[in-house]
């Protein structure tokens, strides 16, 4: 791992434990997200309670997970990719990376303009990053709110366009990012 | 084809969780909605309980507590609170003299960092058993059918007691002379480990004393923010808290039954309110008074009223901040 070149075929295997773990991390946050916005059933507070340590710990991950990209870097995109698909590819996956690392500072930071307690498990809480503000507190739930749905829609297109890669255009963008941990081109049971 | 087939499953699911197919689930929003009037919400305030003034004070506690919660609020000391008191209405200037119920909103701060916030009402159990239920009171409430009231109490007879505390329990003249009970049962934890159903009270050191409400409603529509302001220039005003600990098989998940008389009861500290503040200016205004924001030590039952609590006061806050400019601070960046 220590010598990788541009030509590589595939993330490394940190890179892909990283990238598998946080989908399922962030699709259940999401899912959270909107469950808990609309429930008053005592599941309300157990949704609450994962949100909280779980968008830390995302936060954790993406920050490792961008060292880890800045470091390692990426598979070329296939050379016959058009130009729009490759654009499209880059841009999504810079905001993608955004949202990862803004969504929970946006979350923690709104909690704190509300004076709300961020406790991520009984007994253990973050500092407030801001002081108790209305306006502040609205303006941050306005963009968590909306950026969660952004954030949401943006997966189903990396989702739409991994498959489109995998099934239609078999040219290994799937494979490598796949879970597969062989290089041969047997098709993930999706 | 295949991959519109998976995104759209996708996107129905969180569709699904979001309650998009599930018009019969209750919702906070509901709750919340199901406050307003005719005349349309409350812009800037509380959505219920929306008339109220802060305080400021500390809870002073004696130890006792220690015994049931290894929370640091109940080691011997004193620390600061920020409280308000309130009507159980959601129109911000209600007439004092005719809303039944008084409440009282509280959060404690210890030096450990962590919070113990509450909101208590005068009434000793809760009108309904479930959240449910509350919400098919606030339809039969707002409901021109004129039996709409006679078939709620019939379908949930645990209503009628709240109808007999109403109608027959003593109104005083002041917020200091009431007592104000969590209903909602916690679990407290104690240093060893063992668990503890508790309910709590603030009882008044102020000595109740009855007035008929035609006399009160004499005294003008804002009579109890008057007086508490008037009476705290006398002296500090102080509550009993009380801690009420059920005996095994005791039910913990219906506020509408109180425990039997005889169960047992700490006295483990004094609220001791210090000064008297207008809301609009006011600690208390931003505070949401966030029943499951407990210290390590206490935490919720299977009452499910403190979760659906929590739920729709987070509504009403983001609501109500998100209208600030509605209800505007008067004084120039003064914001605690």
């Amino acid at each position: 791992m220590t010598n990788v070149h541009r030509d590589i075929q595939r993330f490394t295997p940190l890179q892909r434990t990283l990238h598998w773990l946080m989908a399922v991390c962030i699709l259940a946050m999401l899912f959270i997200g909107v469950g808990m916005a609309s429930s008053v059933a005592p599941e309300y507070l157990t949704l609450v309670n994962i949100h909280k340590p779980l968008g830390i710990a995302i936060l954790i991950l993406a920050l490792i997970r961008l060292a880890v990209r800045l470091r390692y870097g990426a598979p070329a995109l296939p050379v016959d990719l058009p130009e729009p698909m490759k654009l499209a590819a880059y841009l999504s996956h810079y905001v993608l990376y955004a949202l990862m690392i803004v969504m929970p500072l946006i979350g923690w930071a709104m909690l704190s303009a509300a004076e709300y307690p961020v406790v991520l498990w009984p007994g253990v809480w973050l500092p407030q990053i801001l002081p108790l503000n209305p306006s502040l507190h609205t303006a941050l739930w306005n963009a968590h709110f909306y950026l969660a749905f952004l954030f949401f829609a943006l997966i189903l297109m990396h989702l739409a366009a991994a498959l489109f890669h995998a099934l239609i255009r078999r040219d290994g963008v799937f494979d490598s990012m796949g879970p597969a941990l062989t290089h041969d081109e047997v098709a993930p049971a999706e | 084809m295949l991959i519109a087939a998976v995104v759209a499953f996708a996107a129905a699911a969180f569709a699904y969780t979001a309650g998009l197919f599930s018009p019969e689930r209750l919702t906070p929003q509901k709750l919340v909605d199901g406050f307003t009037g005719p005349s349309g919400p409350p812009l800037g305030h509380r959505r219920n309980h929306a008339k109220g003034i802060c305080f400021t004070g500390v809870f002073e506690s004696n130890g006792a507590g220690s015994e049931l919660s290894r929370a640091q609020v109940f080691a011997k000391g004193q620390y600061p609170v920020v409280g308000r008191f309130n009507l159980g209405t959601p129109n911000p200037n209600a007439d004092d003299a005719k809303e039944r119920v008084r409440g009282l909103g509280l959060m404690i701060s210890t030096p450990d960092g962590q919070e113990w916030r509450m909101a208590m009402i005068d009434p000793p159990f809760f009108p309904v058993s479930t959240p449910e239920a509350f919400h098919a009171l606030q339809l039969a409430s707002a409901s021109k059918e004129p039996d709409a009231m006679a078939k709620f109490a019939q379908a949930h007879p645990e209503f009628a007691a709240f109808g007999a505390w109403a109608g027959s329990a003593p109104w005083t003249g002041s917020y200091a002379e009431e007592r104000y009970n969590s209903l909602n049962s916690f679990i407290f934890t104690d240093n060893s480990g063992n668990d503890h159903a508790v309910r709590w009270s603030l009882a008044p050191a102020a000595q109740p004393v009855a007035v008929p409400p035609d006399e009160l409603a004499k005294r003008g529509p804002d009579f109890l923010e008057k007086e508490i302001a008037e009476r705290i220039k006398s002296g500090p005003l102080r509550w009993a808290m009380l801690l009420t600990v059920a005996n095994p098989g005791d039910q913990t998940a219906d506020p509408s039954k109180a425990w039997p008389q005889d169960r047992r009861s700490v006295e483990v500290g004094s609220l001791i309110v210090h000064e008297i503040e207008a809301e609009r200016d006011g600690p208390c205004r931003d505070i949401n008074f966030d029943p499951t924001v407990v210290p390590n030590g206490i935490r919720t039952s299977d009452d499910p009223f403190p979760a659906a609590r929590s739920s729709a006061y987070r509504v009403s806050y983001d609501r109500r901040t998100a209208e600030e400019k509605d209800y505007p601070r008067t004084a120039t960046g003064s914001n605690q």
